[in-house]
């Protein structure tokens, strides 16, 4: 695409504004920045956000999620519930029906078949498949006739959504694909970057890591869309630039996640040429408390259940830790307009939010002295606390990012304040997140006292999130560090809670579960929720239909997309 | 001479095999992992399954030895596929990236007409006014030129590109209106094709930023080393005695001086060529100009390997090449060396 | 030839020599009174200015100079006057060390390659693989390797400034003794050279009274960017985590941070960016200064 031609038609599509989004391709071209690149279009291949929604613009699941978090039909011609018979009634299976006509963008049928080979693809074990997790107890999938695809799971489940709802899971040709499955997935170069998709956009040149460049579908079932005729998908950069190249100059329509400080993004939206879009999901910033010793001097018992730590065990420690903190300076500083206070590691959807932990809103740092003071924690001559020769020294650690750093040292003057002695450490996030054996400084690991990240969950249903801080998932050498209870928290009521939830289809039955379950972790102080964290994006001014969507892909409905 | 050069050009095979395993063995130590930008949401056992198959669960010699057969084997035959020699096995596999599912060897050919353009340009421009500066500088030691000529190579080399990228950037695609003709793209079309002179002006657009600070930045570099290295010649009893005989000042400054003071100069010039081909990360990142800086880095963050050993790999060629040549030109400029 | 100055005045030491000859220099003079300045400035200026590094006046953030904050503050309402004092002790320090270690490591390689050929060979094919190493995952294996043991054996700050000074020593030599290599192969065919060894000078003095003096140009120049280098790169191996703990301000990482907020908060980009240039070329010209002051052809016009 030449510049001059692309300068042009985003004039032209200015002046032709009022009537000019009638049609297929009338809006011209548009031009998305994505700071961190996209490397393939396959998104069993990279479970990396920027890879689903770069494919999400191309390949289509049955059902997604709106910006509002509830299911739409997309390939599928409704949604099964139990109640329309799609989801037979002792949930072991659900029935998905396409929608008649659909065509793949080089002209041939979409059928069940191709959702038959979609879901064997991902689940041939020597493939790979980075999606793999939404097939769990997924026995068996097969095309009843050409458009009735019925999914049999191994055990009853309460929420068979998994599999083919949302961008992470869409349906992929099988005649393209055929000779791709298990060893020979990463053989299909030609298939990975151009995959042949339903979607509003089909991909003209894909450049790995760096730009792609799509054109409309003319099989695209919506005879009116898309109302552009190219786009310019470029990766690369950072955040702060991204936002720029949307906010003040002007050449790019849409950013995506612009976690950049809040007061920079004011200043640029202040210019007038776009408009910073945000969404909350269920993203939460927040603090794991080690509750076993992660002391050199215990070796390869490091961090394990063996050792209890030394005063985290103590839950007046932990109740002050939270005390002390200003989570609305924190939102302040760190993400503005992006961010929320939060007492809850499961603050949406709306139905899971507990009511029940507001306290921690308000900094209470009188408080929480009082507290360590009762507890027996005296303050010695250095002005750090101590009891029987034990100090309330903590290592603190994350991963590398501005605002986390900003974090670390705002929640270390507050720690101060409270007679608690704080080391700071960061870690490379690619080191930090990565499961490498060898490495001492992994988040699972956790050879520090506190640690800060944030994390969420896929979709709109919380259970295998929940399952988390059950005792099997407590991370160790024994089972190579693979586990998601980093805080090494053990109680079998909780297990019990997690298990009743998996035999639940109520969903408000399931709404009542997780809180409990979260006032739980959060009245133990297990866990010490700092931000409920949104996503933020940038749009430029002349684009219309952009709906920030947390649930799915960004691009989730970039067909719709038009220029005024 | 030629004895010389054939003898380092086979001694030159070994090393660069020693090199390769050492690269491998530190990419392999190195403890970032390929499913560490992954989003938390991908639970442990399935990261498990993704190492395997992308072959992290066989052992390290075994790795590293079939690199070595993708890519000293593979590789090549792939190229004579391509000129329609058919040799071997047609399932071979090449050097595959852990992120992309694509060959390495085909990323890196789209990527070097951007790193060429801009880097190789900057560096190119970089160099052609280094050495006017040094030389002027040193001729006309502590005249205004010269205070000035350190003042600004002091600044282009002490204050870091992602700080003039950025002040670049805010100035001239912020601050001048769109419409102006000082108004430059902030950010690098990689897919604009030169086919007529509007595509031309374009491509000059675009690169006249990133060009220019990397320029500033090589220049400084080189012309403080070619100032030095002309004020240490200008002193010698040689130029005495080339000015005795008569000869014009310009031919003593231009032939004697300067074909004796360029030793260091050649150095810093032949380590810099093989960090065009290095690409410039940082500056690449500014400007979003995607070549192979960038590939490289998000490869290392990626805990992707065999992109990363490849890369690495044919930088660590270019180097053992070009400090190669660098001597040969030493042996030119000084025949008194002698290597034999 | 190179000990004119002494014959004629037997009674002065050499050093005393080169400092007239400094004296002389206006440059090297108002360098080294710069490069004084910003020293003291670092030592005595924390210990002085009524705000500390770690004064955080939240409420004051991302302000420009007033009477109390001369300098402004940053995005946490740190006092930039004091982060710059507080900084520059780390930044200095830092650069200062690791271009020493750096210049050492580069000139002695440098000289034992030109000088003998027996080692040529395999110096250089080292300072070829030290070349071809990747930096990135080379760091990332040293910080798992090192940072524990050293954070434990001289704890958190120093142990990190011991690791720091090693990284970027051991990883920025190689262009200096590529150079410095290159001088020596052509200087060891000059006559002067020639007959020093024919009177029997043994190596070592023949390359410290002989050599060293004549490639000292080149390594000067390499030290004033080595300064530079080492005070930016020090920064990028904070962004990796390689760096000091984030609390701990230095100038490389101040820029950085300040960077991002560059059209907010103009004064806070200038400040460090100016303290590292301003050194650097006061470092620049005090080298030109003792570089004339070295060359005894100079030294008696």
């Amino acid at each position: 695409m030449k510049m001059k031609s692309i300068l042009l038609g985003a004039a032209a599509a200015l002046a032709l504004a009022p009537a000019a989004w009638a049609g297929r391709g009338d809006s011209g071209h548009l031009n998305i920045i994505y700071w961190q690149a996209a490397s393939i279009m396959n998104p069993y291949l990279s479970g990396g956000t920027k890879d689903i929604d770069a494919s999400s613009m191309v390949l289509e699941p049955l059902a997604h999620y709106d910006e509002n978090g509830n299911m739409v039909p997309t390939l599928a011609a409704e949604i099964p519930t139990v109640a329309n018979g799609g989801v037979s009634k002792d949930l072991t299976s659900i029935t998905w029906r396409l929608k008649p006509g659909l065509k793949w963008a080089d002209g041939s049928p979409v059928t069940a078949k191709d959702v038959e080979f979609t879901a064997n693809y991902c689940m041939d074990p020597a493939g790979g498949c980075q999606q793999l997790a939404k097939f769990a107890d997924v026995t068996k999938v097969e095309a009843v006739d050409d458009l009735t695809v019925k999914i049999t799971f191994g055990k009853p489940k309460p929420f068979p959504y998994g599999p083919f709802v949302g961008a992470t899971t869409p349906v992929i040709q099988a005649r393209q694909f055929a000779d791709c499955m298990g060893t020979k997935a990463p053989t299909c170069t030609d298939a990975n970057f151009k995959p042949v998709g339903t979607g509003p956009f089909k991909v003209k040149e894909f450049r790995a890591n760096d730009t792609i460049t799509l054109v409309a579908n003319d099989n695209y079932r919506d005879p009116n869309k898309p109302a552009f005729a190219t786009v310019t998908f470029k990766g690369g950069g950072d955040a702060t630039s991204a936002a720029r190249s949307v906010l003040e100059t002007g050449e790019f329509d849409y950013a995506w996640n612009l976690q950049i400080a809040p007061e920079v993004l004011a200043q640029m939206e202040a210019k007038g040429k776009g408009t910073i879009l945000s969404g909350f999901g269920p993203l939460v910033e927040r603090l794991m408390v080690n509750l076993t010793d992660p002391n050199p001097k215990w070796g390869d018992e490091r961090s394990t259940v063996k050792h209890p730590h030394p005063f985290l065990t103590d839950k007046a420690v932990r109740q002050a830790l939270s005390m002390a903190i200003d989570r609305k300076l924190l939102v302040e500083v760190g993400y503005g307009k992006a961010g929320k206070v939060t007492c809850n590691v499961v603050p949406a959807p709306a139905i899971y939010n507990s009511p029940n932990n507001e306290s921690c809103k308000t900094q209470d740092i009188a408080g929480a002295n009082a507290l360590l003071d009762a507890a027996g924690w005296k303050k010695g001559p250095d002005g750090v606390r101590q009891k029987n020769g034990v100090r309330l020294s903590i290592l603190y650690q994350t991963s590398t990012n501005a605002v986390r750093q900003d974090f670390q040292e705002l929640i270390k003057s507050w720690w101060k304040q409270i007679g608690v002695e704080t080391e700071l450490k960061n870690i490379d996030a690619a080191v930090f997140f990565g499961g490498d054996q060898s490495s001492p400084d992994t988040f699972q690991k956790f050879f520090a006292d506190i640690e800060m990240y944030a994390n969420n969950f896929d979709g709109t249903d919380p259970e295998a999130y929940m399952g988390s801080w059950k005792c099997s998932e407590i991370p160790s050498p024994e089972n190579a560090w693979l586990g998601s209870n980093m805080p090494r928290y053990c109680n079998p009521e909780y297990d019990k809670l997690v298990a009743e939830m998996a035999g639940t289809a109520d969903i408000k039955k399931r709404a009542e579960l997780v809180i409990r379950m979260n006032d739980m972790l959060m009245q133990n102080y297990i866990m010490i929720p700092l931000v409920h964290r949104g996503n933020v994006a940038a749009a430029a001014n002349t684009l219309t239909g952009v709906k920030l969507n947390v649930w799915d892909s960004d691009l989730w409905n970039v067909g719709d997309w038009a220029r005024k | 001479m030629f004895n010389f050069t054939v003898r380092r050009l086979l001694f030159t095979i070994p090393t660069l095999l020693f090199i390769s395993f050492v690269i491998f063995f530190i990419l392999d130590a190195a403890p970032s992992d390929p499913t560490g930008n992954l989003p938390l949401t991908i639970p442990p056992d399935v990261r498990e399954k993704i190492r395997a198959s992308l072959g992290l669960d066989k052992p390290m010699i075994m790795r590293y030895l079939l690199w070595c057969k993708q890519f000293f084997i593979n590789e090549p035959l792939n190229l004579l596929d391509q000129w329609g020699l058919h040799l071997g096995d047609p399932d071979r596999l090449r050097v595959i990236s852990f992120q992309t599912r694509s060959p390495v060897v085909d990323m890196i050919a789209e990527r070097m007409p951007q790193t060429l353009w801009v880097v190789g340009m900057s560096y190119v421009v970089g160099v052609m006014i280094a050495l006017p500066i040094g030389i002027i500088s040193a001729v006309k030691q502590y005249s205004w030129f010269d205070q000035l000529g350190t003042f600004i190579s002091m600044i282009g080399f002490s204050v870091p590109t992602f700080f003039t990228g950025v002040l670049m950037i805010v100035v001239f695609s912020t601050i001048v209106p769109r419409d102006s003709f000082f108004w430059f793209p902030s950010i690098y079309d990689t897919t604009l094709k030169v086919t007529d002179w509007a595509s031309f002006g374009a491509q000059v657009r675009q690169m006249a930023m990133p060009v220019f600070v990397l320029a500033l930045y090589n220049a400084a570099q080189i012309s403080r080393f070619m100032r030095a290295s002309m004020l240490d010649n200008l002193n010698q009893d040689y130029v005495r005695t080339a000015r005795a005989k008569g000869l014009r000042e310009r031919t003593v400054l231009l032939v004697h001086v300067l074909r004796n003071s360029l030793i260091p100069v050649i150095t810093v010039i032949a380590l810099g060529v093989p960090q065009v081909f290095g690409g410039a990360i940082i500056t690449e990142q500014v400007f979003k100009v995607n070549g192979l800086g960038q590939l490289l880095i998000i490869a290392i963050q990626g805990g992707d390997i065999p992109t990363v050993q490849t890369l690495t790999f044919i930088f660590a060629v270019l180097i053992v090449l070009f400090n190669l040549i660098a001597d040969i030109l030493y042996g030119i400029l000084d025949p008194r060396i002698r290597y034999d | 030839m190179t000990d004119t100055a002494i014959d004629i005045k037997p009674q002065r030491s050499q050093w005393a020599d080169v400092w007239d000859q400094f004296k002389t220099h206006p440059g090297a003079v108002l360098g080294m009174i710069f490069f004084v300045t910003i020293c003291l400035l670092v030592l005595f200026g924390p210990l002085l200015w009524h705000f500390s590094p770690h004064d955080m006046m939240i409420r004051d953030r991302n302000q420009g100079p007033s009477w109390v904050h001369p300098l402004g503050t940053d995005q946490l309402g740190h006092d930039a006057f004091a982060q710059i004092l507080a900084g520059g002790r780390v930044s200095l320090l830092v650069g200062v060390t690791a271009m020493g270690i750096s210049i050492f490591l580069g000139t002695f390689i440098g000289v034992l390659a030109g000088y003998f050929k027996r080692l040529d060979g395999l110096l250089m094919r080292l300072t070829d693989l030290f070349l071809a190493l990747p930096l990135l995952p080379l760091l990332l294996v040293i910080i798992m390797l090192f940072r524990d043991t050293l954070r434990m054996a001289f704890g958190p700050e120093t142990g990190i400034f011991i690791l720091i000074v090693f990284v970027i020593g051991i990883t920025s030599w190689m262009q200096t003794a590529r150079i410095v290599r290159g001088d020596v192969l052509a200087l060891k065919e000059q006559e002067f050279v020639l007959a020093a060894r024919s009177i029997g000078t043994p190596p070592h003095r023949m390359i410290l009274r002989h050599v060293l003096p004549n490639v000292m140009s080149p390594i000067m120049v390499s030290a004033t960017l080595g300064i530079a280098n080492a005070i930016i790169t020090e920064s990028a191996l904070s962004f990796l985590g390689l760096g000091f703990p984030s609390d701990f301000p230095t100038w490389g990482k101040l820029l950085q941070i300040a960077t991002e907020r560059m059209t907010l908060n103009p004064a806070q980009v200038m400040w460090p960016g100016l303290a590292i240039s301003l050194t650097v070329l006061s470092v620049n010209y005090m080298g030109d200064g003792l570089r004339d002051a070295l060359d005894p052809r100079i030294r008696g016009r």
